[in-house]
């Protein structure tokens, strides 16, 4: 039989979201170069062009789904639901970023660039099927966001947090690595449902090799979710990194990470799970109790958000103890509003901070309320989402979420769970009262007008969080259409 | 889209539009929100008017499709019980409205915003029959009451606020997860349909289920009535809460507590909220006792008076849980007569706050002197409060300690001594602030009411006497709903006991020969 290397045509369609994204960060860097330092301006319409592209290819290539380059990746609701989700949180980071990188003066093509090779790895990620096109994914966006972080080169502790993320980060990624190699090591195969099939059929392989297999990708991808008990480098990460970066990282490389979470959990390893969801469950409380209760003495926002997040990853790990396709779709469901509301506040908080990121503390929001009405407004809606109060994204999510909990009795996870999130009803609130409750600060009064980029980065997440408040069905009905995976 | 989707709607529009005026034009702000508000409250009485009395079931039901899956419906619908809490809530809001039409002066446009907001989660709580959906309005009506307690409340309004907001969510994710809970079991939040699959014994939960549903449930409630000893936020809520705020808080919010006891608390779970009653009682008699003995010693109006809500409540409580006819209606009765002379205390203590700029009872004396329609007001609703006899809280009262008489008897010895408590702590309170010598303070800064208070207040004073001389307007409607669900609450014990029982029928049948 002779050995056909082209790949077909489709199969270039349906890769044609990343070949955007990687062409269009080729070009910036070239333009850098090229171009004078007074245009630099037109590096992040460039970059939102890319992505707007890159979005549509993403639905042009569902348009006919299925696997290509041989089942190394698969087009699915799945993938594309991600696809988008993380191309759609790059948009918003860019949105967020034209003021921001004018005020520190560090405008340049290689911000965006990196931006643009982080979302291809995790478009990569998303639709791998495989466990070696999962890893590639996984580095080309780790690396980038690595650089990202410490993008302010002359802050101090964006540097520290840059080192701490790429070491503790490679390190993750090793444990990762190491158990694709044992998993291949038992099974002989790295696709994503040979390996399930070869389960499936029986301990062809000692338990416990298996269980270190699972234990070593487990912790891998515990720590890029910043799931408990590997999640010591949120805080300082996103306290380190630039605003607009941090709403980045917390939302797109995460929603990603448990994108693959999801996919290598519920099709690999799925005929197992009786046996790793006890890890799961663990980590999901932990996370939550953890995240929440270190949030509640936190001053610096950014911090507070990192911990809040940790927090958040505890609530989709819930979803994950479900191990049902209905918990998948609640996965789906509340990363996507996760991404809009989280985003929306790092938005604030990068419009707020002022020049070198001064007003980071709680206090520097009081009396937002009074002098911008309408910032003050738009940060509401995404607290109180944050918070889990009706007629808001987060709401539904949490809803969902603990739904698929109590279908697969995890009736103490529950409760919990949602105990949980009245305890972080406090740490908001906490934001709230200094908004409405208290004099202006100095950051309030000093704070300048919204530039028309940060307008839309605030108006979009906001409007986003409201509809999915409100009309959830919409949203959630294709995730539960795409939460059935090719097995 | 019938009336009651109207008045569940006028609030919600009024919001919107509130928030797209600008902030500068207070006057028509102001004008915009009582237009709405009274829109509403007209609207509401259309609900009365052609509400059937005799008709058996729901009335203006509309059901339809929110979310499809899970299978989440916009579902309202009015009963006796529903439709005078309503109209309460619709009535206190234009005269929140009136009361602060002065005393609010800093981001009034929010304020007002708030104030419809909050009646747009109120009138959906009491209307909805969807479980999700009461859900919904429960926790949107928490927002704004939290706003308006931090943001125009008074020294210790962040602290009082963020108690407030904290316990109740705490509470009610409690009650979140039993929903979501009884809907895995029952497959949809359709209220009456749960009820009838109850009823039908084709969804049933055992003992321990139930007890754990009803009290993840009943604790929810406990915090909102709130029952001894969950009662802490509520002085703490309504000291520091503008004169807006704490009437809402007291009239209506308090009734979503109560209101969720009687909806859902007996009907879903009548085995065990007829195990828990006699402790719920002692709990609801200690807070009668309590409320009235603590609020004798309060140095602060508003004090007083929310602790008197505490006693008045537990009234309420008791009267739920005597599962009786009478008690039950008396409950009824007595939440709509709570709203309405409380609601009237705090407007008028707001008067006297507005004038003086103190609750301190000490730095009064002698107002009838120079208030005397003031006076005279306050006379008639802290009468009313007592339970005089021909105003609205006597008729509720009463019923209530009589229907606990035909459960225990011991219940209403105990609970009688809150009526004379209450007596004495307002005549107290009365004869410190109206009478005796008049301070330099007082004559310089009270004056009697204005025309803009007389339209607050003379509603409320005509409710008491009408409330209190002609029950017969209120009553029937509220007997038929309640005596449903006391129907409700045997037939599904008799349908849970009856599997053990049957074999007890032979033994007995022996001994008879």
């Amino acid at each position: 039989m002779p050995i056909n290397f082209a790949p077909p045509s489709i199969d270039y369609i349906r890769f044609l979201p990343e070949i955007i994204l990687i062409l269009a960060g080729t070009l910036l860097m070239v333009l850098d170069v090229v171009l004078r330092k007074q245009s630099r301006g037109i590096y992040g319409h460039l970059s939102i062009l890319a992505m707007l592209g890159a979005m549509a290819a993403a639905v042009l290539a569902y348009s006919s789904p299925g696997p290509a380059f041989s089942g190394l990746l698969i087009i699915d609701g799945f993938a594309t639901f991600f696809r988008v989700l993380v191309i759609g949180v790059g948009i918003l980071t860019v949105l967020s970023s034209y003021r921001f990188l004018q005020r520190e003066g560090v405008d340049s093509g290689e911000y965006h660039a990196l931006l643009l090779f982080s979302i291809a790895g995790q478009c990569v990620m998303v639709s791998a099927n495989e466990l070696i096109m999962v890893f590639i994914g996984l580095e080309i966006s780790s690396i980038a966001t690595y650089v990202l972080t410490g993008y302010l080169r002359d802050d101090k502790r964006a540097n520290e947090a840059a080192l701490k993320y790429f070491l503790l980060g490679s390190f993750a990624t090793a444990f990762f690595l190491y158990g694709v190699a044992v998993v291949y090591g038992l099974t002989g195969t790295t696709s994503l449902p040979a390996i399930r099939a070869a389960l499936t059929q029986g301990p062809a392989a000692p338990p416990v090799f298996i269980g270190v297999a699972v234990a070593l990708m487990f912790v891998g991808l515990g720590f890029k979710v910043s799931g408990a008990p590997f999640q010591i480098w949120a805080p300082d990460v996103y306290q380190g990194a630039p605003s607009p970066i941090s709403a980045f990282l917390s939302t797109g490389p995460k929603a990603a990470a448990f994108a693959i979470f999801l996919r290598i959990f519920m099709t690999a390893f799925e005929p197992i799970a009786r046996d790793w969801y006890p890890l799961v469950w663990a980590s999901a409380l932990l996370s939550m109790t953890i995240g929440n209760f270190a949030a509640l003495t936190q001053s610096n926002v950014k911090r507070l958000l990192g911990y809040s997040s940790i927090a958040h990853a505890g609530y989709v790990l819930v979803a994950l103890a479900a191990r049902s396709n209905v918990g998948t779709a609640s996965a789906m469901f509340y990363l996507a509003a996760y991404a809009l509301m989280n985003i929306g506040a790092f938005a604030v908080i990068a419009h707020l901070s002022g020049k070198g990121e001064r007003f980071l503390s709680v206090d520097d929001f009081s009396g937002l309320g009074v002098t911008q009405p309408g910032t003050a407004a738009l940060l509401s809606i995404f607290l109180l989402s944050l918070i889990g109060v009706p007629l808001t994204g987060g709401f539904f999510g949490k809803f969902y979420i603990f739904k698929a909990a109590l279908s697969s009795h995890l009736v103490w996870l529950t409760v919990l769970g949602l105990l949980n999130s009245a305890v972080a009803a406090y740490y908001y609130l906490r934001i709230l009262v200094a908004m409405y409750m208290r004099e202006p600060s100095e950051a309030a009064l000093e704070v300048e007008p919204l530039s028309p980029s940060l307008r839309a980065a605030l108006i979009i997440p906001a409007l986003g969080t409201l509809f999915l408040g409100i009309f959830p069905s919409w949203l959630l009905d294709f995730a539960g259409k795409s939460s059935v995976f090719v097995r | 889209m019938n009336l009651l989707d109207v008045v569940i709607a006028i609030p919600l529009l009024g919001f919107v539009c509130l928030l797209l005026m600008p902030r500068s034009a207070e006057a028509a702000v102001r004008a915009t929100a009582l237009a709405f508000s009274l829109i509403a409250f007209l609207a509401s009485l259309g609900l009365a008017v052609q509400y059937e009395t005799i008709r058996p079931g729901y009335q203006f039901v509309t059901d339809i499709i929110w979310v499809t899956s899970p299978n989440i419906h916009y579902h309202v619908a009015l009963d006796g019980l529903s439709l005078w809490l309503i109209i309460l809530a619709t009535l206190l809001t234009p005269i929140c409205i009136l009361v602060s039409w002065k005393s609010i002066q800093t981001r009034s446009k929010e304020f007002f915003a708030f104030l419809l907001l909050l009646e747009f989660g109120l009138v959906g709580v009491f209307a909805a029959q969807d479980l999700f959906l009461f859900y919904v309005f429960w926790e949107v009506s928490l927002v704004p009451m939290y706003f308006l307690i931090g943001i125009w409340g008074h020294e210790r309004r962040i602290y009082a606020a963020l108690k407030f907001f904290l316990y109740t969510f705490a509470a009610s994710v409690l009650m979140l997860t039993a929903i979501i809970y009884v809907y895995n079991h029952a497959g949809t939040f359709n209220y009456p349909d749960i009820l009838s699959q109850i009823a039908s014994g084709k969804l049933a939960f055992n003992p321990s289920q139930q007890m754990l549903l009803f009290l993840a449930f009943f604790l929810a409630f406990a915090v909102k009535v709130p029952i001894f000893p969950l009662h802490t936020w509520l002085p703490d809520a309504h000291v520091e809460a503008p004169t807006a705020g704490s009437i809402m808080l007291a009239s209506v919010m308090l009734k979503m507590g109560t209101y969720g006891l009687v909806r859902f608390c007996l009907p879903m779970f009548p085995g065990a909220a007829r195990a828990c009653a006699p402790w719920i009682v002692v709990l609801a008699i200690i807070g009668i006792v309590y409320g009235a003995a603590v609020a004798m010693v309060q140095p602060d109006m508003k004090k007083l008076v929310a602790y008197s809500s505490v006693s008045h409540l537990g009234f309420v409580v008791l009267g739920i849980f005597s599962f009786t006819q009478i008690g039950m209606d008396g409950a009824v009765y007595q939440m709509l007569n709570h709203g309405i002379s409380t609601g009237a205390l705090f407007v008028l203590v707001g008067f006297l706050y507005e004038r003086r700029h103190s609750l301190a009872i000490a730095d009064y004396g002698g107002v009838a002197t120079v208030a005397p329609w003031l006076s005279t007001a306050f006379m008639i609703t802290m009468l009313a409060s007592i339970g005089l006899p021909t105003l609205n809280n006597f008729v509720g009262e009463f019923l209530v300690l009589q229907g606990s008489a035909q459960a225990n008897f011991r219940w209403t010895v105990f609970a009688s001594i809150g009526v004379i408590l209450s007596a004495c702590y307002m005549l107290w309170l009365y004869q410190r602030v109206f009478y005796g010598e008049t301070p330099d303070e007082v004559r310089r800064h009270i004056f009697d009411l204005k025309p803009r208070e007389w339209a607050a207040i003379v509603p409320l004073l005509a409710m008491m006497v009408w409330m209190g001389m002609y029950s017969q307007s209120f009553l029937p409607t509220v007997r038929r709903t309640t005596a449903h669900i006391l129907e409700q609450t045997q037939m599904n014990v008799e349908i849970r006991v009856q599997a053990p029982a049957a074999p007890a029928v032979p033994t007995e049948v022996a001994h008879a020969h």
